[in-house]
């Protein structure tokens, strides 16, 4: 989820490691991988469009084949200020006013030459891989691309954990789409037979990187945290998500960007935000929804000038939960992309939505859970108010709401988010004041930047 | 009125009374009556057969309609959301639903899906369960998965039953539905060939009664229904006026309100084939009464669904199906009507209008919501829609006008006496059709 | 009485109207202000402000007349007539200012082509506005009486069209634009005069105009006790004397409101406007527990604890559906003030139902609920209740209505809305408590100005001290 913008520049100068580093290497990965896109047809590779959640990019990986991830594009072209025009233009062409913008605005860039981020045309797919994961909304817009483009659909069906669970019976059934359906599709595409060695090759390698990213994301446990796990969360996922996981680069890429989280933490250091070095820590939020992309750096400045860091998100869990454990299992290879699919976040139930975002309130000390509700997305936001509730009810933490939307700028009111960003903060301070006036202490302001961790750095093994 | 005009009246009154019933009081009664329990179901398709095997009330479920008032829904959701989940939530959390011991939420889309974890923690003490369907129609894959799914809704409602559901009370119950579906479709049949016989409003509420009625007597209801008003129209009530047939795709979740079916057709429009009753009429063939039962609901739903936005569409057929639907029926356009924020449905649209286009069907579109109050706008959208496909096919192409011709034919001799009886206003607006 | 006296102030910055509140160290509201926002948003807090130090000099001088016998006796008369007269110089002075700004704009190219008439036409106009200023009729005065507006620029802006009209009439024969062309036509329009008008407001409206007590008072209490032997006059002029050399020091200034982020505040010395409401309303009914707002651009439902303090809040989206704009074009669509909506909505004997609460569906649904044959005050009842059922749900996404329960902001005047929402409650929660401040206006600024108030305790905002 890179994108060449001063967000990126700025995230990227991760001060006190060097500009080299994670960040050089993860735009150098990204422009490799749209390089490759457009020289596709020339070198004779296929190319695949397919979604984040439940993406099976290992499998891509073993036969060959180039992802595009039409979101990423989506919410690239919103940071680039295109989408506006973009969804437009679907808009006129028959799309209604009321369904995912994620949608019109890929629809709307196919229509002015489906020009990539880098600026060169992307490759049309030779294949649509329909991960229906967590997202009614991929369905269609894949039978929407389909009318676009002459080239095979293979659907992968990802059942709903409704009971909270994953049962052998949706285990099976993603495993049998796999070996009857998917896997035939990249044999008949690619002329290759599929090669479960090489599948488990790139299922270690995603299991490697995904420990460091776990590391990184469970950083924010620290206080001050060194990284905001939403602005800059969809950073860290960025190259997990996408295109590289299981290659070298992205083992790569962990291993470097924890190195550098580790050295802030050892710093004492808060995160980088596109304005250089956040202030104090003054509020510690956990964030449920995606983010806005059209605004996307003015939203996170709403965020950072408050000293208001996000130590947890659950977006940055919708192309895996992987802090609750899950590993990709190269001992199992059909079996660990199925339970992969299906634990993606928006695969949740409500229930275990509430669950996980309440331990991420106890673990990483939040003082509270902010909701950003997009329109596009109904995956998210059917139900959030109810998340609210029981958030606050369960903690008795304060928790704040937002109503945005991914890539439409006519849904982004600045004023109306900062009114009550601020007020949501406020509040929290008001209540801070009252517990202490109501402890009978002065001065029991949250501890200074710096202090304590709430575990060691050493704990870990690190110097 | 003539003697059948006032069975057809007493039987479409019974219908209107379980139309406006929100607070389910045929089910209390039921329940009363038989001792035994009701699950309740959301749109669109349920096998309800699993339900009645249990001796249990299959109810469905269609939101509050424009019969409520939502306080307490609205606090949970946010304003670009459908109304149903709402109105649902608004009759969970008033008490109109107690009568439900559990519900069922077939997947349809994201919101309905969430609100199945939402009506989890809302009503922990109600059994509740999320129905998937299988996107892959294999019957070695999609069919397995959607067999053992039966198999957990079966040993579920064994379980609150407290009594085993064997293969022969499922069996028994595919045979009532079979029954049911056949009743159905010989209502059907008669809104195709003679829809001034069975008008839509008077249709919906007669189909929209299996929603609280047991299944037996729904069959009855429907036949008695047709054979009422075919005896009607045989004595001469409910004449036959120069309407245009259309079919109304996008309404098989969130149900428009009865004024706005009614206003339909008198804006000029003869409703010869629509999906708002879609549930009922889910499966396109019988089911079979041979060998595993579950098996057999699995295989129908895999091979004899009617296609619908919530399902996936496999070929690269799109939309045919629709334009099939519109041949079959003798239909002369399209009418869009979905709920605002229906993803399924406002998604599926762009592709549905080009295969009409193609096929040189001329379709029109509005929104509405169940609580919708105003009716003008989509009286006089409806009323140029009908005129101006009336326009085109007396001016227009061959096919059309030999399509029209044909239907003509079909519709007998009494087109000329009926020619300004209607009771559509005189929008007289040459705009063609939007498609154009 | 002497020395400085010290007060905060709270300044709430609404998207309508721009409202200040002067404390005293008590705690006691000492004075109030309002003017319309405007797009000085620095200025309109300036004046708002000024306002209510000019109505705080009021109290203040309430106070010395009480603490003299003599004038103690009729002091509440003397006290009205001199603000009325306070007022009236204030407005001559702004309607001076109008003159001139007005006569400068009539030399723009423009109106070139018609400037002689134009000139001659504005000073009649003037003339007649200042006749009547300094020497009010009957009418006029019975005209201020029922005013909708304290604004000068309502005020002056209905008395200029009138005047502009009546002489423009005669004149054109065509209220409106001419349909010759425009380089031929010599004769003065109505539109032409109001151009003018328009154009020289906004100027007014953004140069400061001293409208301060003490750069006024003097005049008003010559004009107030003329004909008073002058030992009284004297002992009036000692009173009002010792009320300007009173300093007030302003000790801390918080801003609240829509266009908070303009003001030309420190950042800790703003407060959301949602803290501000919630402060406001606890202090106001120190019950309260839950507050719902509903204000031009938004509405906001608000659970507070047993301090004022916030624990919960939701608002509306980004939509205006059931603000206090969908009020407004409502009233547009009817052809009625907006004033007018609720005291005809409540004549409904029989209330119809409006699912739509969409400002862009407001119109659609009233024609065709008219076109049915519904009658106006029966729609218009359906609307209310429809306005107040938006702000149920946001009421129960913030946790429901509490035992004392406060309505607030520009709807809460609105009898047909208060009526809806008595009848809501009622049928969804029970009995409640239910307040309205006469002031309620001037909630936010209240709150701003307590949150002024806590000062130093408030310094205790974490970071606070390593921010600024």
């Amino acid at each position: 989820m890179s994108d060449s913008s001063d967000t990126e520049k700025a995230v990227a100068a991760h001060a006190g490691s060097g500009k080299d580093d994670s960040m050089e290497k993860q735009k150098a990965m990204t422009a490799d991988h749209f390089r490759a896109l457009t020289r596709a047809r020339e070198e004779g590779k296929k190319v695949v469009y397919t979604f984040v959640p439940g993406n099976l990019t290992e499998l891509m990986h073993a036969f060959d084949v180039l992802p595009v991830y039409p979101e990423i594009n989506a919410l690239q072209s919103a940071m680039r200020q295109r989408s506006a025009q973009f969804i437009g233009e679907a808009e006129r062409s028959g799309h209604s006013e009321d369904v995912c913008t994620y949608v019109k605005c890929d629809l709307g860039m196919i229509k002015n030459g489906n020009i990539g981020p880098t600026g060169e045309k992307l490759p049309p797919p030779d294949l649509l891989l329909l991960s229906y994961t967590g997202c009614f909304t991929f369905m269609k817009w894949f039978e929407l691309l389909r009318q676009e483009y002459d080239c095979p659909v293979v659907m992968l069906h990802t059942p709903y954990q409704s009971e909270g669970r994953v049962t052998d019976n949706m285990r099976q059934y993603m495993v049998d789409q796999l070996r009857n359906e998917v896997i035939p599709a990249f044999e008949r595409l690619t002329g290759k037979t599929y090669d479960e060695d090489r599948l488990r090759e790139c299922l270690r390698k995603s299991a490697r990187a995904e420990d460091d990213m776990v590391a990184v994301l469970e950083s924010a446990k620290h206080r001050p945290s060194p990284i905001d796990a939403y602005f800059g969360g969809v950073y860290y996922i960025g190259p997990m998500f996408t295109a590289f996981r299981g290659t070298d680069a992205a083992v790569d890429y962990y291993s470097t960007l924890r190195r550098e989280i580790d050295a802030r933490v050892a710093q004492g250091l808060g995160p980088i935000t596109p304005e250089g070095e956040m202030g104090p820590e003054r509020y510690r939020l956990v964030v449920e929804g995606p983010p806005n992309w059209t605004s996307f750096r003015e939203f996170w400045r709403m965020f950072a000038e408050e000293g208001a860091v996000v130590v947890a998100s659950s977006y940055t869990k919708v192309g895996g939960v992987y802090d609750l454990g899950f590993r990709h299992d190269p001992e199992h290879p059909l079996e660990t992309l199925a339970d992969y699919c299906l634990g993606c976040y928006t695969n949740r139930s409500l229930p275990q939505r509430i669950d996980l975002l309440e331990q991420y309130m106890n673990d990483y000390s939040a003082d509270g859970l902010l909701i950003n509700s997009v329109k596009s997305c109904n995956s998210f936001s059917a139900g959030q108010l109810l998340i609210l509730r029981q958030i606050e009810a369960r903690t008795g933490l304060a928790g704040g709401f937002i109503e945005t939307d991914l890539v439409d700028p006519r849904y982004f009111s600045a004023a109306n988010v900062k009114n009550r960003i601020e007020s949501y903060l406020q509040m929290i301070d008001q209540k801070r004041q009252q517990r202490r006036q109501s402890l009978g202490g002065s001065g029991g302001s949250p501890p200074p930047p710096g202090s304590t961790p709430l575990f060691s750095p050493g704990a870990e093994g690190q110097p | 009125m003539s003697t059948s005009e006032s069975e057809v009246k007493v039987i479409v009154e019974r219908c209107e009374a379980l139309y406006h019933d929100v607070d389910l009081q045929a089910v209390v009664d039921w329940k009363a009556r038989t001792g035994r329990a009701a699950i309740g179901f959301l749109p669109i398709y349920v096998p309800r057969e699993i339900i009645d095997a249990a001796g249990m009330l299959p109810v469905g479920m269609r939101g509050g309609g424009d019969q409520i008032e939502i306080i307490r829904g609205d606090a949970y959701f946010q304003s670009y959301i459908c109304q149903i989940p709402r109105s649902t939530i608004e009759l969970g959390l008033t008490g109109r639903l107690d009568a439900l011991d559990g519900v069922l939420f077939p997947s349809i889309c994201d919101v309905i899906r969430n609100l199945s974890g939402m009506w989890q923690l809302l009503f922990p003490e109600k059994y509740a369960r999320y129905l998937d369907v299988p996107q892959n129609f294999d019957s070695a894959v999609g069919g397995v998965f959607y067999r053992r799914e039966l198999e957990g809704l079966r040993d579920d409602l064994e379980k609150l039953g407290g009594r085993p559901i064997d293969a022969d009370a499922l069996r028994a119950s595919i045979v009532r539905y079979n029954a049911n579906r056949q009743a159905l479709e010989r209502l059907m049949t008669l809104r195709r060939e003679a829809p001034w016989t069975a008008p839509a409003d008077e249709s919906y509420l007669v189909i929209r009664a299996g929603d609280l009625l047991p299944v037996d007597e729904h069959t009855q209801l429907i036949d008695d229904y047709v054979a009422a008003a075919q005896r009607a129209h045989a004595e001469g009530a409910r004449p036959m006026r120069d309407r245009t047939p259309v079919v109304i795709s996008g309404a098989f979740c969130e149900q428009p309100p009865l004024p706005l079916i009614r206003t339909l057709e008198r804006a000029g429009c003869y409703v010869v084939w629509d999906d708002m009753t879609l549930g009922a009429r889910w499966l396109t063939a019988d089911v079979s009464t041979e060998g595993d039962p579950l098996l057999a609901l699995s295989e129908a739903f895999l091979h004899h669904s009617t296609p619908t936005a919530s399902v996936y569409e496999p070929g690269a057929h799109k939309g045919q199906p629709l334009c099939d639907q519109v041949r079959r029926c003798g239909a002369e356009g399209v009418i869009f009507a979905a709920p605002s924020f229906c993803d399924p449905a406002l998604l599926d649209q762009p592709m549905l209008q080009r295969a009409l286009d193609r096929a040189g069907i001329p379709w029109t579109a509005f929104k509405y919501a169940e609580n919708l109050g105003q009716f003008q706008v989509i009286r006089e959208q409806a009323g140029t829609f009908a005129d101006s496909i009336r326009l085109w096919s007396e001016q227009g192409t061959e096919q059309a006008s030999e399509q029209r011709s044909e239907r003509r034919h079909e519709q007998g001799k009494a087109l000329e006496s009926s020619r300004g009886n209607g009771e559509r206003p005189g929008a007289t607006s040459e705009q063609g059709s939007d498609h154009a | 009485m002497s020395g400085t006296l010290k007060v905060h102030v709270g300044v709430d910055l609404g998207s309508t109207t721009t409202k200040a509140v002067v404390l005293d160290t008590s705690g006691e509201i000492l004075g109030r202000g309002i003017t319309n926002s405007r797009s000085n948003y620095a200025l309109a807090s300036e004046i708002a402000r000024e306002e209510a130090r000019v109505s705080a000099r009021f109290a203040l001088l309430d106070r010395a007349l009480a603490a003299d016998d003599l004038l103690a006796t009729d002091a509440d008369r003397f006290r009205n007539r001199l603000l009325t007269l306070f007022r009236q110089r204030q407005h001559v002075t702004q309607l001076g200012r109008l003159r001139e700004v007005s006569l400068a704009e009539a030399h723009a190219d423009r109106v070139k082509h018609i400037r002689d008439g134009l000139l001659g036409r504005l000073r009649d106009i003037f003339d007649a506005l200042e006749r009547d200023a300094n020497a009010p009729s009957i009418e006029t005065m019975l005209a201020s009486e029922k005013r909708s507006s304290d604004f000068f620029r309502d005020r002056a802006g209905s008395a200029f069209s009138r005047l502009a009209e009546a002489s423009g009439a005669s004149c054109s024969g065509a209220g409106g634009s001419s349909v010759c062309g425009e380089g031929k036509r010599t004769h003065v329009t109505f539109d032409d005069l109001m151009g003018i008008f328009d154009k020289a407001i906004i100027q007014v409206e953004n140069t400061p105009i001293d409208l301060t007590f003490e750069g006024n008072i003097r005049d008003a209490l010559d004009a107030c006790t003329h004909g008073l032997p002058e030992a009284l006059r004297e002992r009036f002029r000692r009173a009002v004397d010792t009320v300007v050399g009173r300093s007030i020091e302003e000790v801390r200034t918080v801003g609240t409101g829509y266009g908070r982020q303009t003001l030309p505040f420190d950042r800790r010395d703003v407060r959301s406007e949602i803290l501000c409401h919630g402060l406001g309303a606890h202090r106001q009914f120190p019950t309260t527990r839950t507050v719902l707002d509903i204000g031009g651009q938004d509405t906001k439902a608000i659970q507070v604890d047993g301090s004022g303090i916030v624990t919960s809040f939701q608002m509306n989206d980004r939509c205006a559906a059931g603000c206090g704009r969908y009020l407004g074009y409502i009233a547009d669509e009817m052809s009625l003030g907006v004033h007018e909506l609720g005291p005809l909505a409540m004549k409904s004997t029989r209330r119809v139902k409006i699912s739509s609460t969409c400002t862009v569906f407001a119109g659609a649904e009233l024609r065709d609920r008219l076109s049915l044959g519904d009658r106006r005050e029966d729609i218009l009842a359906g609307l209310h209740r429809a306005i107040i059922l938006r702000a149920m749900a946001l009421l129960a996404r913030s946790g429901g209505i509490e035992e004392t329960f406060t309505f607030t902001g520009g709807v809460a005047n609105n009898a047909a809305a208060v009526k809806a929402l008595r009848q809501l409650v009622q049928e969804n929660y029970g009995e409640r408590t239910l307040n309205i401040s006469p002031g309620s206006i001037y909630t936010g600024a209240l709150g701003a100005a307590l949150f002024a108030q806590r000062g130093e305790d408030d310094e205790a905002r974490p970071g606070q001290e390593v921010a600024a």
